[in-house]
């Protein structure tokens, strides 16, 4: 690890929250509401081709029914009072120039605050292997390594500038894998849409680095609406990573992504995320993030595979279910998870694996961690089509409870058409125990050191999938979070 | 002065009405192996839970020095730190915590808390392959999870392995024989013998005198419905294979009458 890392971290240690500070840019921000007017003024302001407007529109038509209709997700295993969309402002991006041509160009203020969260540009410039796409309230404020990336046509760029510039692309694909109409928030994130990631890999290419865009929400009131879509032609691999923290804010703030993974026959994508936001006052549960996320990868074509890794230790609330639709025969699909919930945090995660292809498979692994009052559920399902024979399915949820008051779930739902589908669940729930703790005691290891080992022996399974330096990155910050856990 | 003193040592578990050692009193000196034998229940392991400091025990009466300090007074890492090591009778899995990484963490722990220098990645990682050597233990064990998926053999062993990696001043080993095959516990035997020094006293508790063949006691003593009935020298343990406990037990009681 480098020495920036080693400080970020142990930084990140002296503090509950360090990442609690705002970044002082004059920002340009919509009115609050969600209006027709408001969509066409982002749509606007990043200067977007007509038919992507006409997009937003139909969303944005589609939601503000369904808002007004009263709908609400209440199936969850989660207590918190729903946004109220008409207090929010759905865009502000900094005032200055949007798109810098070199680092010179960004404003200290900006620099500062990545610094402050340990990403250095400068730094990672020079680190090898990875790209840097940094988005910072709504707007890219600087990319990196983009021609190592042009030269193998890999495209990698901010989704606004993708629209821009590549449109026959991303009109192609975008909304395919999750339909404006999907659910509630995915419909929000289709009309509002700030900015995000796009990634293309073309036919037969290895993208020659990892590729990781740090989001960060910025702007009080201001929700963020990150929109990533990434393409795997045939033969294609890609790794992308995807690392999260936000400063303190009183009020809730919404993050209601979107994030749409393609992969085509024989390619390969592996999105790895650490999530560390504001989880709110450990007391109260007060000021949290509301995180409401939409991930899905199709493997459209043959023996394609899509992984998906998070590690999720922020956020007041979480709901998410990055999953896989295995339409392409011998695909195959990964759910790797680890939720750490503690304070009043909330979790309601896990996956849902379609499968539709003949001989696909998928596995899926969840660790849920809890502490305090927090509460931590898995929800997955596991579908087999009829004509999906030979699909293989393995599961494994496994919840440690780290104290008397916190709370773990269980709810798989399994559903086979296929007669000859192999489905497997396993399920674990135990608390740390005494025994463990005393082995380690009795090795001369104390309260912390003790239930760090044992709970990132917990995860292990999972850690082991994130690439290498998110590893490294993944095990710190649990060990951080688990300060102040023992009980 | 005596490595460990025990002096009517009363134990009961915690929030219960039972009394499982009865004033038991022991020295032991550096140097030193002994044997601690007795039927099931006589309150062996209770001994060395307490000695290593189980919290569900409760100490009623007596006190117990080690190296001239208030034991009890320790948490179960300090004494760990001391140098008080209790090889587990049912050693514990760790699931997805490589041996490597428990025992550095442990190793570090105990060097900087006796304040000698952490060791590097590299003098550890060659410390761990010398002993492993010396014990005749397959080094793929040590990039295994801590006890997972091991045999009752190979966790026996590892915690002789554990022994020697942290060099402890006191080492207690809880019926380290039992479940054992004649091989394993030839070579269980064969570390502790390695691992006898004049800086190291040995408290084993066992079952039978098989091991003790191997290991050969100072002192022998017998316990008895939670205190040392009789202590005698290694021809004690031979008595009670030959005559099992209960003459011990007529004899304590016809002198008690």
């Amino acid at each position: 690890m480098s020495t920036s890392e080693t400080e970020y971290l142990k930084g990140k240690a002296s503090e509950d929250y360090k990442h609690g500070f705002y970044t002082d840019i004059e920002a340009e921000t919509a009115p609050d509401g969600l209006t027709e007017d408001v969509v066409r003024y982002i749509s606007h302001r990043k200067d977007e081709p007509e038919w992507l407007l006409n997009w937003r529109l139909k969303a944005f038509r589609h939601v503000r029914d369904r808002i007004d209709g009263g709908e609400s997700i209440d199936w969850a295993h989660l207590d918190y009072e729903a946004p109220k969309f008409d207090e929010i402002s759905y865009f502000s991006a900094p005032k200055e120039k949007a798109n810098y041509d070199s680092l010179d160009e960004v404003p200290d203020e900006i620099l500062e605050t990545f610094e402050r969260l340990g990403i250095p540009l400068e730094e990672q410039k020079a680190l090898t292997g990875v790209a840097v796409d940094a988005v910072m309230d709504s707007v890219s404020v600087a990319t990196t390594f983009k021609e190592k990336l042009e030269e193998k046509g890999v495209i990698f760029k901010s989704f606004g500038e993708a629209a821009r510039e590549h449109p026959e692309i991303v009109r192609e694909h975008m909304g395919t894998v999750i339909p404006y109409t999907d659910n509630l928030y995915a419909a929000l994130n289709s009309a509002v849409f700030s900015d995000g990631s796009f990634v293309y890999v073309p036919e037969g290419v290895t993208c020659p680095m990892e590729l990781s865009t740090y989001f960060r929400i910025n702007e009080a009131g201001t929700g963020q609406f990150e929109r990533t879509l990434i393409v795997a032609e045939p033969g294609a691999y890609v790794s992308y990573l995807e690392g999260c923290t936000a400063p303190m804010r009183k009020e809730n703030q919404l993050h209601a992504a979107v994030v749409e993974l393609i992969a085509h026959e024989d390619a390969e994508i592996k999105y790895s995320t650490i999530q560390n936001w504001y989880p709110g006052d450990p007391d109260t549960g007060e000021g949290g993030v509301y995180n409401l996320v939409t991930k899905r990868g199709l493997c459209k074509g043959d023996n394609s595979k899509i992984s998906w890794t998070q590690l999720e230790t922020g956020s007041a609330v979480t709901q998410k279910y990055p999953s896989v639709i295995l339409a392409g025969d011998n695909s195959v699909g990964e759910f790797y998870s680890v939720a750490f919930t503690k304070g009043h945090q909330q979790a309601d995660t896990g996956t849902k694996m379609q499968h539709i292809g003949k001989n696909t498979k998928s596995t899926i692994i969840s660790k849920g961690i809890s502490a305090d009052v927090a509460d931590n559920s898995y929800r997955g399902q596991v579908k087999v089509s009829k004509n999906a024979e030979n699909a293989r399915n393995f599961s494994q949820c496994d919840s440690m409870l780290l104290g008397p008051d916190c709370g773990a779930h269980t709810y798989p739902y399994i559903e086979s058409s296929a007669p000859s589908a192999q489905v497997e669940h396993e399920a674990t729930t135990s608390k740390v125990g005494e025994d463990q703790m005393f082995y380690c005691h009795q090795r001369g290891l104390g309260e912390e050191e003790a239930l760090k080992l044992i709970v990132n022996g917990f995860c292990q399974e999972v850690l082991q999938e994130l690439p290498m330096e998110f590893a490294v990155e993944a095990k710190e910050l649990l060990d951080i979070e688990l300060e102040g856990s023992v009980g | 002065m005596a490595l460990l003193e025990i002096n009517n040592l009363h134990v009961g578990v915690e929030d219960e009405d039972i009394k499982i050692l009865n004033g038991v009193d022991l020295t032991l000196d550096t140097g030193d192996m002994h044997a601690i034998m007795g039927p099931n229940g006589s309150g062996k392991s209770t001994l060395a839970s307490v000695l290593a400091g189980r919290e569900e025990y409760e100490v009623l009466e007596g006190d117990i020095h080690y190296d001239g300090e208030d034991l009890l007074e320790l948490e179960p890492e300090e004494r760990a730190e001391e140098g008080v090591f209790l090889a587990f009778q049912y050693p514990v899995e760790l699931p997805g915590v490589s041996m490597t990484n428990f025992l550095k963490e442990s190793v570090n722990s105990v060097r900087e808390a006796r304040g000698q220098e952490e060791l590097s990645s590299a003098e550890f990682l060659q410390q761990m392959r010398e002993r492993a050597d010396m014990l005749g233990l397959d080094a793929d064990l040590t990039k295994r999870s801590v006890n997972e998926g091991f045999s009752g053999g190979e966790k026996k062993r590892n915690e002789i392995f554990q022994l020697a990696m942290l060099e402890p001043r006191l080492a207690i080993l809880d019926e380290t024989d039992s479940g054992l095959d004649i091989d394993a516990l030839q070579s269980v035997a064969n570390g502790v013998n390695k691992l006898r020094d004049g800086d190291r006293g040995f408290l084993v508790i066992t079952h039978y005198e098989r091991i003790l063949q191997y290991i050969v006691p100072d002192r022998v003593h017998v316990m008895m419905d939670g205190q040392i009935a009789r202590s005698g020298d290694k021809e004690l343990a031979q008595q009670l294979e030959e005559h099992g406990y209960e003459w011990i037990r007529d004899e304590v009681a016809a002198a008690a009458a």
